[in-house]
């Protein structure tokens, strides 16, 4: 407008300056000025506006729709990084200990992988453009920080794409002799290179969270500055692990609903039998994720406080008693599912080891009734008259993190007595050294066990440096050796044990089968509901005490508000997940059908992604 | 009804721990219903989990339920099943109604205690040196202007405290300074309860607002002085 006025006035001086002459140079110059304005107020509107910063769409909003497709693109790209870790361990199994079987579970699931790789791909794509145009602002930034990460991101990609057209279409060419030490070659670069896939993307996401800026030198160092921010690497590890957690239970899953539609035997113990894989994989992982989880919040707390209590103090730390929940569902999941398989897989097991079950399941129930135990309780007005607060005065104490990290390290090692029970079942020790072992492993859990409670309990009376850099270290380190102590022991007394009750795969009940299913979705739920805690810790930046969120979106969704977006993530990713299984399993119904079928087809089955080595090596 | 009775008992059981044994502890007071409510269904999940374990236990269990739901070869117990079909929806809905009814009673609350400090508070550090003198000094500045309150013994139980909803910080408490860097309690003293941001709604907090009274250097001192009579030690990194 002001320069509207400028031009105004200008003619207005014009007016006066010509006031003495003619009227008709009077009138002209009027009519000039008049017809300038126009074009003022476009030249004013480009110099004002500027270049666009945000743009919206309606009733979703942009916001929305990108925390949507991110979500949906992470949870896809958890799982195309998850399975090849999972498919290679399987097929080095086979490789190395001659199981057919884990090398049909690994192409089972190597199969899944180009149509999921694709989807994620494509949901990248969406993204991206969803990005460029909505926070072109924010794009320019991040570009200008990590343009040479862009091109290495997208030199991966094509190195990524051809091993695993390579690692997949191969798979029957390359079975024997040297070929298959080519494969498994082939599988190790595949996981090689998902891994850098993986950590570059992490950079820029955490950059906005723990930005490292540098004004100075090169493009390349700029960008290696800000890659290398403080919670790069925790993430990295955090994610890491998670992923396998995700491509173990969402194997799980898989199998689960199998086996709940199997009709013949030989399905039924397949499935029966992936699913233990899949639980197992996924049980792997989830005991090392909380000490992950624990490493990236310190490392959180101590780049920045205010992050670090808007997180686990602040508006954000409900989502963590709603993480206690999940996790907890988890654990008492897997464990479920461990002790249905000594029950019904293990034929009179049931009555030698129900009481030492139901000693787990009452130690793991109260250790999640303390992890989800909050500090501030949610309390009527009249509640928290008597208890004098939000805080009660007895239970208080479970609110914080010494007694959180001591039962969350107590789960998992029940958790992982459960594995070992499951082990031993149906097997009885012949070695000599037999009641020794056994003596030094009950004397190892036990002194564990306790050690963990007292730093737990000591850690209240030592500063908080103390308990977060010696205390809560220690009990992890504890736990880790009786994990490193007692499966050696485990695995060299089953040596030479003998089997008393064979293993019966495809016996188990159909709740084993909603078990696996539930677990899935609780892993799922979790990484929706982190994502939203890691990205609304930046609470009003896109990068954090750096570039400030101006769009009509900066301010944090409602707790309630976020579980929608979490839950609608969850089911539209189990959909898209269940529609690659099963376009990737259409042609196996196919040639499993009976009777005519292919043979009436002229060029066999559709090429469906998945689809072509069988096809070929049954030409 | 046998293999039904052990799971009822321990549920009663358990709420009668929660509802009348635990409040009745010295120093414990009763739990709200919010809390009660989760470890029942802890305790509900256990059961269930425990009973499906087997096949037999799971028959075992399930059995009487559908019985009695489907009344088959349940005798006498037939008035009871018709009184559950007539009472459960009822239930329900005074259950649905007494959530859902305007009531004169506030909201029960998820109050935020610590909420996140501004950018401007984080990371500083303590300038006033921990010598024996300015932590008696900043004890000094505590009888006088914090104890009414937050007690001379550091445990939130000044003459003043009965006043308060809620009632002012237990400094003696593990779970309350301890947790926190020095930066965090000179934000809270300076700025007081009005200072509290979004995030620490509904921002019950009756602290006043320090920094009209106190210089800086005073409230330096007050915080040494906190952390040497509550016996604790604040949050660092080094």
């Amino acid at each position: 407008m002001s320069v509207i006025q400028q031009g105004v006035s200008i003619v207005q001086r014009a007016l006066r300056a010509v006031g003495s002459h003619d009227g008709w140079l009077a009138g002209l110059l009027l009519m000039a000025g008049w017809l300038a304005l126009p074009s003022l107020g476009i030249a004013a509107e480009g110099t004002t506006a500027g270049p666009t910063e945000y743009r919206d769409i309606p009733y979703v909003g942009s916001r929305n729709l990108v925390w949507i497709v991110a979500q949906l693109h992470l949870l896809l790209a958890g799982f195309v990084l998850g399975v090849p870790m999972f498919a290679w361990l399987c097929e080095v199994i086979a490789w190395r200990g001659g199981e057919k079987r884990y090398d049909k579970l690994a192409k089972e699931f190597t199969k899944l992988l180009t149509s999921a790789y694709s989807t994620t791909a494509l949901f990248g794509g969406i993204l991206l453009f969803l990005l460029v145009a909505f926070y072109p602002k924010l794009m320019n930034y991040l570009t200008d920080v990590f343009f040479p990460s862009f091109l290495l991101y997208c030199f991966l990609f094509l190195l990524e794409t051809a091993t695993l057209y390579l690692y997949w279409y191969g798979w029957d060419a390359m079975q024997d002799g040297r070929k298959k030490t080519l494969h498994v070659f082939l599988g190790f670069l595949l996981n090689f290179f998902a891994l850098f896939i993986m950590i570059i993307p992490n950079a820029w996401a955490t950059f906005q969270s723990s930005p490292v800026v540098i004004a100075d030198g090169t493009a390349f160092e700029r960008a290696w500055a800000a890659t290398w921010n403080p919670t790069w690497w925790p993430i990295n590890i955090h994610r890491l692990i998670a992923n396998v957690v995700l491509g173990g239970y969402i194997c799980g899953a898989y199998a689960g609903v199998r086996y709940l539609s199997v009709k013949s035997p030989e399905e039924r113990e397949h499935y029966d039998w992936m699913g233990y894989v899949g639980n197992f994989i996924g049980v792997f992982g989830l005991l090392a994720l909380p000490f992950a989880g624990y490493w990236l919040m310190r490392e959180i707390y101590q780049y920045n406080q205010q992050m670090g209590i808007t997180l686990m103090g602040g508006f954000l730390s409900w989502l963590f008693i709603l993480q206690a929940m999940l996790i907890g569902v988890l654990f008492l999941g897997s464990n479920y599912y461990f002790w249905l398989g000594i029950t019904y897989r293990i034929p009179g097991s049931e009555g030698k080891y129900r009481r030492a079950m139901l000693m787990m399941l009452v130690s793991l129930l109260l250790c999640l009734a303390v992890w989800m135990t909050p500090h501030s309780l949610v309390a009527s007005i009249e509640e928290a008259q008597k208890m004098g607060g939000a805080h009660h005065p007895l239970l208080g104490v479970l609110g914080v993190m010494s007694a959180k990290m001591t039962v969350s390290n107590l789960m998992i090692l029940i958790t992982f007595m459960s594995f070992v029970m499951y082990w031993r079942a149906g097997k009885q020790d012949t070695a000599g050294w037999a009641k020794l072992a056994k003596a030094v492993m009950g004397a190892v859990l036990v002194l564990a066990s306790i050690a963990v409670i007292v730093l737990g309990v000591w850690g209240y009376f030592v500063p908080a440096i103390v308990r977060i850099n010696y205390f809560s270290t220690s009990q992890v380190l504890i736990v880790i050796f009786v994990i490193l102590t007692i499966t050696p022991l485990t695995a060299l007394l089953l040596k030479s044990a003998k089997t008393t009750t064979e293993m019966v795969w495809g016996s188990m009940p159909p709740r084993a089968g909603y078990s696996l299913v539930l677990n899935a979705i609780m892993v799922i739920l979790l990484m929706t509901l982190m994502g939203y805690a890691r990205s609304s810790s930046r609470v009003h930046w896109h990068v954090y005490g750096v570039m400030r969120d101006t769009s009509p979106y900066a301010y944090s969704p409602a707790l309630g508000s976020a579980s929608f977006i979490m839950a609608f993530c969850t089911f539209s990713f189990c959909l898209i997940v269940a529609f690659i299984f099963w376009v990737a399993t259409m042609g196996d119904k196919y040639k499993a059908a009976p009777g005519p079928g292919k043979g009436e087809l002229p060029h066999g089955i559709p090429a469906m992604a998945g689809g072509a080595p069988e096809e070929r090596s049954q030409r | 009804m046998g293999a039904l009775g052990k799971p009822i008992i321990l549920m009663v059981a358990m709420y009668a721990f929660l509802k009348f044994g635990l409040p009745n502890i010295p120093g414990s007071a009763p739990l709200p219903s919010s809390l009660i409510f989760l470890y029942l269904l802890l305790t509900a999940g256990g059961i269930f989990m425990f009973k499906t374990l087997s096949g037999e236990s799971k028959d075992a269990f399930w059995d009487p339920i559908r019985r009695f739901l489907t009344g088959e070869n349940i005798g006498g117990l037939q008035a009871l099943r018709y009184g559950v079909f007539i009472l459960f929806p009822l239930l329900v809905g005074w259950q649905t109604y007494g959530s859902t009814a305007v009531s004169d009673l506030p909201p029960t609350e998820s109050r935020t205690i610590h909420p996140a400090p501004p950018g401007e508070y984080t990371g500083l550090s303590n300038p006033v040196p921990k010598t024996p003198e300015n932590i008696m000094q900043g004890k000094g500045f505590y009888a006088a202007y914090c104890s009414p309150c937050h007690g001379g013994n550091f445990d939130g139980k000044g003459p003043a405290a009965r006043g308060f909803i809620p009632a002012p910080a237990n400094f003696a408490d593990p779970t309350t300074i301890a947790m926190l860097q020095e930066s965090y309690l000179f934000w809270r003293i300076k700025k007081g309860g009005v200072g509290l941001p979004i995030e620490g709604a509904p921002w019950k907090s009756a602290m006043p607002r320090w920094e009209v009274e106190l210089p800086d250097e005073w409230i330096w001192k007050i915080i040494l002085g906190e952390y040497d009579g509550a016996h604790q030690s604040p949050r660092t990194w080094e």
